[in-house]
């Protein structure tokens, strides 16, 4: 019962949220120095066009009522369409948000593999070499800009040495082969037993996954010392090692065991950052996803792509900290 | 039964900017089934001395000494390993203050369960089944629900008899207790002596007690060591202490109040810098 009112209150502020949200995007989108309606009809149309046009799109009415309208056509799951693609902006979204979701997810498990071991080691052997190097490399990581070690890579990998493939989610020999169940191409290429295209898929993630993986690795490894190293100090490790439990056990059921619930809160936001901050990456290995999508309408002055897309790009920080929060509540015992 | 730890000259010091500072100069006791206090100020190295037996400092200290044994085993010559059959198996620690020394995402049970599964071998119903019934062992009154609580949910008292039955799950020939309640009541502090007193007494365990208690000590040990700064300054049986001779220890029996024979002035240490070496 107690841990249902617990629930319940890290549910209550998520209306709240959603509503500043909504609220941010409907601004941006009205303040920016676009015009809509000239982006949809050119600049030399004839006036009374543009004036229909802007009526046809209810640009004419006062902002509030602009912002109800707005409001009514979201929960009614409309987000309008795309002037570029003449879609409907979910349909867009529906598109490319699963690229991204797939090269965000295979970055974050890169980087927990890494990076958490790493990080508590490097605590556990503070001052030694291998934490010194734990160290410069993660710092490399929060400090090198993705397109730049992306460009690298592509021209260490893919032109000089061969070995990895160029951009892309795929080879275009598979182009279209691949049927779009979930969006995620390697997942689909695997569903449907399509072996060749699953490996080629894997392999042209196989960068962009490395270069976003290592931008993560570096905040995770960073953070999971940092903790670590406070954690170690408690005066409950040494009741563990004077029971005589084995070093490891001390390291990973004891220090480990007081972080990892604050750890589900760094891994989020990592995960939220890469989910919605690979536009560079996106962009740098032509990934057609959300990132993509948005500089792409950005530039077309497509005003309900970029409101569609950054409305999910909130979601998913407002759903990944919910999670967090509702896994501190679950997990974490003095918080329940 | 022959000598728990022996211990001749020991030395421990910490590096600083300024180079190594020893905060232990040389001590030596020796130590069998018996109680053993050992009183001074905060500083004084009782912590460290007592920890020094089970290589429990920090891992930035060195310890020298030219004998340091545990039931004939050579602590300083012994690899973590063998340190690892010494603690809790053969010696156990009690902390301080329970809400720190606790594991703050360990149930109570667990934790208990945790120190009898590493020296005993059983299986995890086995462990669970020895942790309650070491909880009714350092008399908590419902044992199958305290097993289930964290240490946040127990008071100071209850911690410490958790800590207690924890560091007697392997049933170890010593224990030592580092200032076991000087985080708790008045009232619970007692309950917790007696407690140990009991316990020690009934499974003839050897006792290291460390305080700055000194007429809580001299009731409660066989033999009293009195440490002031980084040195042993005396050593007598405890029913001799109100005789002692050495002008410290004499120096802290007069700041004590009294309630028999009152003075208009307490009486105020007076340092003497050769006690320092």
């Amino acid at each position: 019962m107690k841990r249902v009112r617990t629930l319940a209150g890290a549910l209550a502020s998520v209306p709240i949220t959603l509503f500043g949200l909504v609220l941010i995007t409907f601004v941006i989108g009205r303040v920016v120095p676009i015009d809509p309606v000239v982006a949809i009809v050119g600049d030399h149309a004839p006036p009374e066009v543009i004036a229909r046009v802007r009526a046809e799109l209810g640009l004419d009415r006062p902002l509030p009522v602009q912002f109800l309208i707005y409001v009514k056509n979201l929960l009614h799951g409309d987000l309008g369409r795309s002037v570029m693609t003449s879609h409907r902006v979910t349909t867009d979204i529906a598109q490319y948000f699963p690229a991204t979701i797939e090269l965000a997810t295979a970055a974050i498990i890169l980087a927990l593999l890494v990076g958490i071991p790493a990080g508590v080691l490097a605590a556990s052997r503070q001052g030694s070499r291998l934490d010194h190097i734990v160290r410069v490399l993660s710092i490399g990581g929060q400090s090198v800009p993705v397109f730049v070690l992306g460009m690298i890579f592509l021209l260490i990998f893919y032109v000089k040495l061969g070995i990895a493939p160029g951009t892309g989610q795929q080879n275009v020999l598979y182009e279209g082969m691949v049927p779009h169940i979930t969006g995620m191409h390697v997942i689909d290429a695997a569903l449907t037993g399509q072996w060749d295209a699953f490996w080629d898929g894997l392999a042209h993630l196989a960068l962009p996954a490395l270069v976003l993986a290592y931008f993560s690795l570096g905040y995770i490894t960073r953070m999971t010392r940092a903790y670590m190293i406070d954690a170690l100090k408690g005066e409950y490790i040494i009741t563990a090692r004077a029971k005589g439990l084995s070093g490891a056990r001390i390291l990973w059921r004891h220090a480990f065991g007081n972080i990892s619930v604050g750890l589900i809160t760094v891994i989020a936001l990592a995960y939220a950052n890469l989910l919605s901050g690979a536009v560079l990456t996106e962009t740098v290995f032509s990934w057609p996803g959300l990132g993509l999508y948005l500089t792409v309408s950005l530039l077309n002055a497509d005003m309900n792509a970029v409101l569609g897309a950054t409305l999910v790009v909130g979601l998913v920080y407002i759903g990944l900290n919910l999670i967090a929060d509702l896994a501190y509540r679950l997990f974490d015992p003095r918080v329940r | 039964m022959s000598a728990h730890v022996e211990m001749r000259d020991l030395r421990v010091a910490f590096p600083s900017p300024r180079g190594p500072v020893e905060v232990v100069h040389g001590v030596s006791f020796t130590l069998g089934a018996e109680k053993l206090g050992i009183v001074g100020e905060s500083g004084s190295g009782k912590s460290v001395t007592a920890r020094a037996i089970l290589k429990l400092l920090p891992r930035a200290a060195t310890i020298s000494a030219t004998r340091l044994t545990f039931d004939g085993i050579d602590v300083l010559g012994a690899s973590e390993r063998q340190m690892r059959a010494i603690r809790g198996k053969r010696a156990g620690l009690i902390l301080q203050d329970p809400k720190y020394a606790l594991n703050p995402v360990m149930t109570a049970g667990a934790q208990i369960a945790e120190a009898w599964r590493v020296h005993h071998r059983g299986s995890a119903r086995q462990a669970r089944a020895a942790a309650i019934d070491l909880l009714a062992q350092v008399r908590i009154r419902d044992p199958g629900r305290v097993a289930a609580l964290y240490p946040h949910e127990l008071s100071g008292g209850m911690g410490q008899r958790v800590m207690i039955a924890m560091m007697l799950a392997p049933d170890p020939e010593l224990l030592i207790a580092d200032e076991p309640t000087s985080a708790l009541d008045a009232t619970v502090q007692a309950e917790i002596l007696r407690l140990i007193e009991d316990l020690v007494a009934r499974r003839g365990m050897g006792l290291i007690l460390i305080s700055h208690d000194l007429p809580l000590v001299s009731h409660f040990c066989d033999r009293v060591m009195v440490m002031y700064a980084g040195r042993v300054m005396e050593e007598l049986r405890a029913a001799n202490l109100s005789a002692a001779q050495h002008p410290y220890t004499r120096g802290l029996l007069d700041c004590l109040p009294s309630l028999i024979h009152p003075k208009d002035r307490l009486s105020v240490l007076k340092r003497d810098p050769a006690w320092e070496g």
